[in-house]
């Protein structure tokens, strides 16, 4: 089972449920698709190695063969490819590598070559949770390929948690598109309940069973228990706005284990969730 | 005319709080919310929208199930894995690169424009204002990025303005990366939790990588002063100023609920823990417009900034 972590914005506290959910469970996979700012190993602490390098083909021209037709800079729809009179330039950081323009050429003047955009990386032996993250070279635009990648390391026959990056657009449709449920957590602040309702729009448009968690319960007002409840939305968790937890979060420690009982709190939600997944199942047949 | 951007390396630092009170505090400044994906400035400036425009993000493959034979090799050559195995288009998986459309024995494939959200000019009462929406589970929302700037700048031009305070994005991808380039000023809001340390530094290799000069603030400093102290020292060793630190205060929480600035809602309040805070934000904000302007500050020494490439 997928289970995605996710918010509409950033700062709710996606990777410290992700983290204590992970902690929690037994045989498990995390994995930290908030791939421009990975913060799950921060908390972990596991020795990581590279799995692989995450890689964009780009075309290279050979301006011998180049009678500069135009066709493949006309085609380019991410402007990546210039025609001057003389010659034509690549400009690698905004190709996305669908390979159009060496498709075209009619003159074969296009090859291809790799670009890095990041690296797949993993804890070193067999860690509890098992762990894997992305990691997106700075100044690089291309965050969902990352993610893609780094998604192929999910084992169908465990349990994957996935820590998602914020926001509603591409780098979070790619992380949270097939996963079985999500847990989109949020606080109960005017800023927080706006952004939880962009949330909930995603995961219904992409037909995702969802759950709510109210982080730094306490804070703010009351909106987004009346909202869930008015909505019939679960309230899988309160996560109250203790100092404790903040001071905790604030040096990196994962807050279950100095307060072991939020273990079975968080078991119990994962429960929860799957009694409402067969719920779901049981609904469509 | 200058252009700040705020941005955070975390999210939920404040940065949109503290972008919403240099609005109530600068003179003669546009507004422009960057962060498209979860744009939360108008929750507070309640702007009043003048113009709005549709936008349309890069199109979109469409497979005409008439002309289709189904031969695959749309789905040979796609390299994002957006053809389904019935022909069908995933508008979520499809980077609109059009190759289906010329591998395509039949002319099935056409390209198909989506609306996929609204940019908006507005007015406020701390001035205008530019924002947008992006649909949901839309892409490229740097492109968006890129047009709300634009659309502050023509704010900026006909309404005689001299600074764009830009709220942008968190993270160091393409919205980041849009909302930042040839701005003249990065204000990154950090704090100082180990998450959020390793963030700063990721977005300070940005803002080095795209050589824009930078000032730090750090917000909740007191929630841990070890790391605050990390911070600080990491920020002398690469020359970036520190120009401020914020201590946690619930002003902020509190005037977000009453959708006032905190510089506003600290006007009718009398607790002096509160007004002391906005009190730091007005210093801070001081500090800000000096270094647009090249004034030399006094209490940092600032005048040019310089950058290490770290």
């Amino acid at each position: 089972m997928k289970i995605a972590i996710a918010s509409g914005k950033g700062g709710t506290g996606k990777t410290t449920v992700s983290l204590n959910l992970a902690l929690s469970l037994s045989d498990v996979q995390l994995f930290d698709c908030d791939v421009e700012e990975p913060n799950c190993n921060l908390f972990l602490g596991f020795d990581l190695e590279k799995v692989e390098d995450v890689v964009c083909p780009v075309p290279v021209i050979d301006q011998e063969k180049c009678n500069i037709c135009r066709q493949c800079s006309d085609f380019c729809r991410y402007n990546a490819l210039a025609a001057l009179p003389t010659r034509v330039l690549f400009f690698p950081s905004l190709c996305h590598g669908c390979g159009g323009c060496a498709v075209l050429c009619p003159e074969e003047a296009i090859q291809e070559s790799q670009r890095f955009l990041g690296v797949i990386e993993k804890a070193k032996g067999r860690s509890s949770p098992e762990f894997y993250r992305g990691l997106l070279n700075i100044g690089e635009t291309m965050t969902s390929a990352v993610i893609k990648e780094l998604k192929k390391h999910i084992d169908d026959h465990k349990t994957a948690i996935l820590d998602a990056p914020p926001g509603t657009a591409c780098p979070v449709i790619t992380s949270i598109g097939d996963v079985d449920y999500c847990v989109l957590v949020t606080e109960s602040t005017p800023f927080g309940f706006h952004d939880l309702k962009l949330a909930i729009g995603v995961v219904r448009a992409l037909k995702i069973p969802f759950g709510v968690i109210i982080n730094r319960w306490g804070l703010g007002d009351s909106r987004v228990e009346e909202y869930c409840k008015a909505e019939g939305i679960p309230v899988l968790l309160k996560i109250p706005n203790d100092l404790r937890i903040a001071e905790l979060y604030s040096r990196g420690i994962p807050f279950v284990q100095e307060m072991p009982e939020w273990k079975e709190k968080f078991l119990s939600m994962f429960e929860a969730i799957k009694l409402q997944l067969a719920g779901v199942e049981e609904a469509r047949t | 005319m200058k252009q700040l951007t705020v941005i955070s390396g975390k999210g939920g630092t404040g940065k949109t709080t503290l972008t919403a009170a240099f609005a109530s505090l600068a003179k003669n400044a546009v507004i422009a919310d960057c962060d498209v994906d979860a744009a939360d400035m108008h929750l507070i400036l309640k702007p009043e929208i003048l113009e709005k425009e549709d936008y349309y993000s890069l199109e979109i493959a469409r497979i005409d199930p008439e002309l289709c034979i189904e031969c695959g090799k749309c789905r040979e050559f796609c390299r994002y894995e957006a053809v389904s195995e019935n022909f069908e288009v995933d508008p979520y998986e499809c980077e609109g690169c059009a190759v289906c459309t010329i591998v395509c024995p039949n002319g099935a494939v056409s390209m198909k424009k989506k609306v996929s959200g609204q940019s908006f000019s507005s007015e406020t009462r701390f001035g205008p204002m530019a924002h947008a929406r992006l649909g949901i589970g839309e892409e490229t929302s740097g492109k968006l990025v890129s047009t709300v700037r634009t659309n502050a700048k023509k704010l900026a031009e006909q309404y005689h303005k001299d600074l764009i305070i830009i709220d942008g994005p968190p993270g160091t991808g393409c919205s980041a990366i849009s909302a930042i380039t040839g701005t003249d000023l990065v204000l990154v809001v950090s704090e100082p939790t180990v998450s959020g340390i390793h963030d700063l530094k990721r977005v300070l290799e940005l803002t080095a990588h795209f050589m824009i000069p930078t000032v730090i603030c750090i917000n909740k400093y007191d929630i841990n002063e070890e790391n605050t102290q990390l911070i600080e020292n990491f920020c002398a060793e690469m020359e970036i100023p520190v120009i401020g630190r914020l201590p946690y205060n619930d002003i902020v929480t509190k005037a977000m609920l009453q959708e006032q600035t905190l510089i506003e809602y600290a006007k009718s309040s009398a607790c002096l823990n509160e007004n002391e805070f906005a009190d730091q934000v007005c210093q801070i904000w001081a500090r800000v417009e000096n270094i647009l302007m090249g004034v030399q500050d006094k209490q940092t020494g600032i005048k040019t900034l310089k950058m290490k490439n770290l």
